[in-house]
């Protein structure tokens, strides 16, 4: 017997993102918790980056899908803590990315000790393999992209630009 | 000629047909929707408030600067790379001054009756410059790339100090937007430092811009690390973070940027007297700020 509140997470967690369609908020990391209060479906989320203006649009998508699926009131709360980290995109998220052209992030840098952010003048130490070719070759461009979450690379091999979703 | 497909568009086959799914979402959306606004026991409401609008003022005036630079950019990927650190900026006031709001429901400007526009809103549309807190650095008029590489890395290594101690404010809402806010800040800070490098290692001219336009901001740079009563008396609470405690710090790392640019560190004296915390600008900021708000404040009952 499925219960409401697993009924209602697997219509949330089948939700896209509005600017990488390729992945679920699940898959993204960024839908938080899905419960039942009473009649109300509660959704939280919470943003990848504080500017996100996709937000909006996910919590839209959210009542809408929910709403479609039968719940009558849904809720979507933003969760701010802990911040979003790209290690939350799931196993799946990361393949979906990479067959959307797109180079999934490597793990984010953890500050062991509290303490000032220690500087980066070089270029950006990242092992980033071409979404397309395979290559290693690979070369990033600008570490701003086409939305806040990416980094903008180009391969030295088949020489296609693309966008690698930025630690973070 | 083949005919245009229903699904031309990429998305439309990713999406699979889900009617529920449609372009951006263009209602108002509270960013603090859900989270628990209550202020801390031991915390004045009021110097709370003021505290998130000196922070979320910095980074509001700042990301309008950075956004003036949109399609001026010496190369679309350096166009697109401050589009982002704009918007970044920009997030990050949205929280603030939301948060402001909800501390403290007095700071924000009254509006006609049944006027949709959110408190956020009203506190970066409505009010006057001199109720603005951000630091003058954040304000003066754009110059060419090397002003906006100097102030980019002067203002984000300063904001990166005061946020990675503000990870631990007792103000759980500051404390999370400090916390995403480091993380962001990072990137920003290495964008100007790298570029900081650059222009001073490129050509003369390069080098020439660089220290001309470290000249024009250094004289504002002490005001990042002036502490006024309000951020001193919130530090002293733990909710706040006194810039002036941030200061050995965050000048260890800018003597490494100069270090490796090999460019000395200014000795001209900072601005004495009132700052921008306390409410005194330069008269760019009303220029700045005519040209932001005329929209919303010729409809304040409009809704978008």
């Amino acid at each position: 017997m499925v219960s409401v509140r697993e009924r209602a997470a697997a219509v949330a967690a089948e939700v896209r993102d509005p600017e990488m369609p390729m992945l679920t908020l699940a898959d993204l990391g960024v839908l938080r918790d899905v419960r039942v209060d009473g009649d109300v479906v509660v959704a939280s989320i919470t943003p990848t980056y504080s500017g996100c203006p996709a937000m909006a649009t996910m919590r839209d998508d959210l009542v809408h899908r929910l709403t479609d699926a039968g719940f009558g009131r849904v809720e979507v709360r933003v969760v701010l803590e802990p911040a979003w980290s790209s290690d939350w995109i799931t196993e799946s998220g990361r393949a979906a990315l990479r067959a959307a052209g797109l180079s999934p992030p490597g793990p984010a840098a953890r500050l062991s000790t509290p303490g000032p952010v220690p500087l980066t003048l070089g270029p950006p130490r990242r092992e980033v393999r071409c979404p397309r070719c395979g290559s290693g070759r690979t070369r990033s461009v600008s570490e701003f992209g086409s939305t806040a979450c990416k980094a903008l690379y180009r391969c030295g091999d088949c020489l296609e630009p693309f966008d690698h979703v930025k630690e973070i | 000629m083949r005919e245009p497909a229903m699904n031309d568009s990429v998305y439309d086959g990713l999406l699979g047909g889900d009617s529920s799914q449609w372009a951006f979402g263009t209602d108002f959306e509270d960013p603090l929707a859900g989270v628990d606004t209550s202020v801390p026991a031991g915390i004045d409401a009021t110097e709370l408030a003021t505290y998130c609008l000196m922070l979320g003022d910095d980074t509001l005036v700042l990301s309008q600067r950075l956004a003036e630079w949109c399609s001026r950019g010496p190369e679309l990927e350096e166009d697109i790379a401050l589009a982002n650190m704009a918007l970044d900026l920009l997030g990050q006031a949205r929280l603030l001054l939301a948060r402001a709001a909800a501390a403290d429901p007095a700071c924000v400007p009254p509006l006609p009756e049944g006027s949709p526009v959110p408190a956020e809103d009203a506190l970066a549309f409505f009010r006057e410059a001199q109720q603005f807190r951000n630091v003058r650095m954040a304000e003066v008029p754009n110059g060419d790339f090397a002003h906006v590489v100097v102030r980019l890395l002067l203002f984000a290594n300063a904001r990166l100090a005061i946020l990675s101690r503000l990870c631990d404010s007792a103000d759980a809402v500051l404390a999370a937007v400090a916390a995403k806010g480091v993380k962001e800040l990072t990137y920003h800070r290495d964008w100007a430092g790298r570029w900081f490098v650059t222009c001073a290692q490129g050509t003369d001219e390069s080098r020439r811009r660089l220290l001309a336009a470290l000249d024009r901001l250094w004289p504002l740079h002490d005001e990042l690390f002036t502490p006024h009563p309000v951020e001193q008396s919130l530090a002293a609470r733990g909710a706040g973070v006194d810039p002036a405690a941030v200061r050995a710090e965050a000048d260890v790392v800018l003597d490494q940027v100069f270090a490796v640019a090999g460019v000395p560190r200014p000795e001209t004296p900072g601005l004495r007297g009132r700052t921008g915390r306390d409410g005194l600008h330069t008269e760019a900021l009303s220029r700045m700020l005519a040209e932001m708000q005329v929209v919303a404040r010729a409809h304040p009952m409009g809704r978008w």
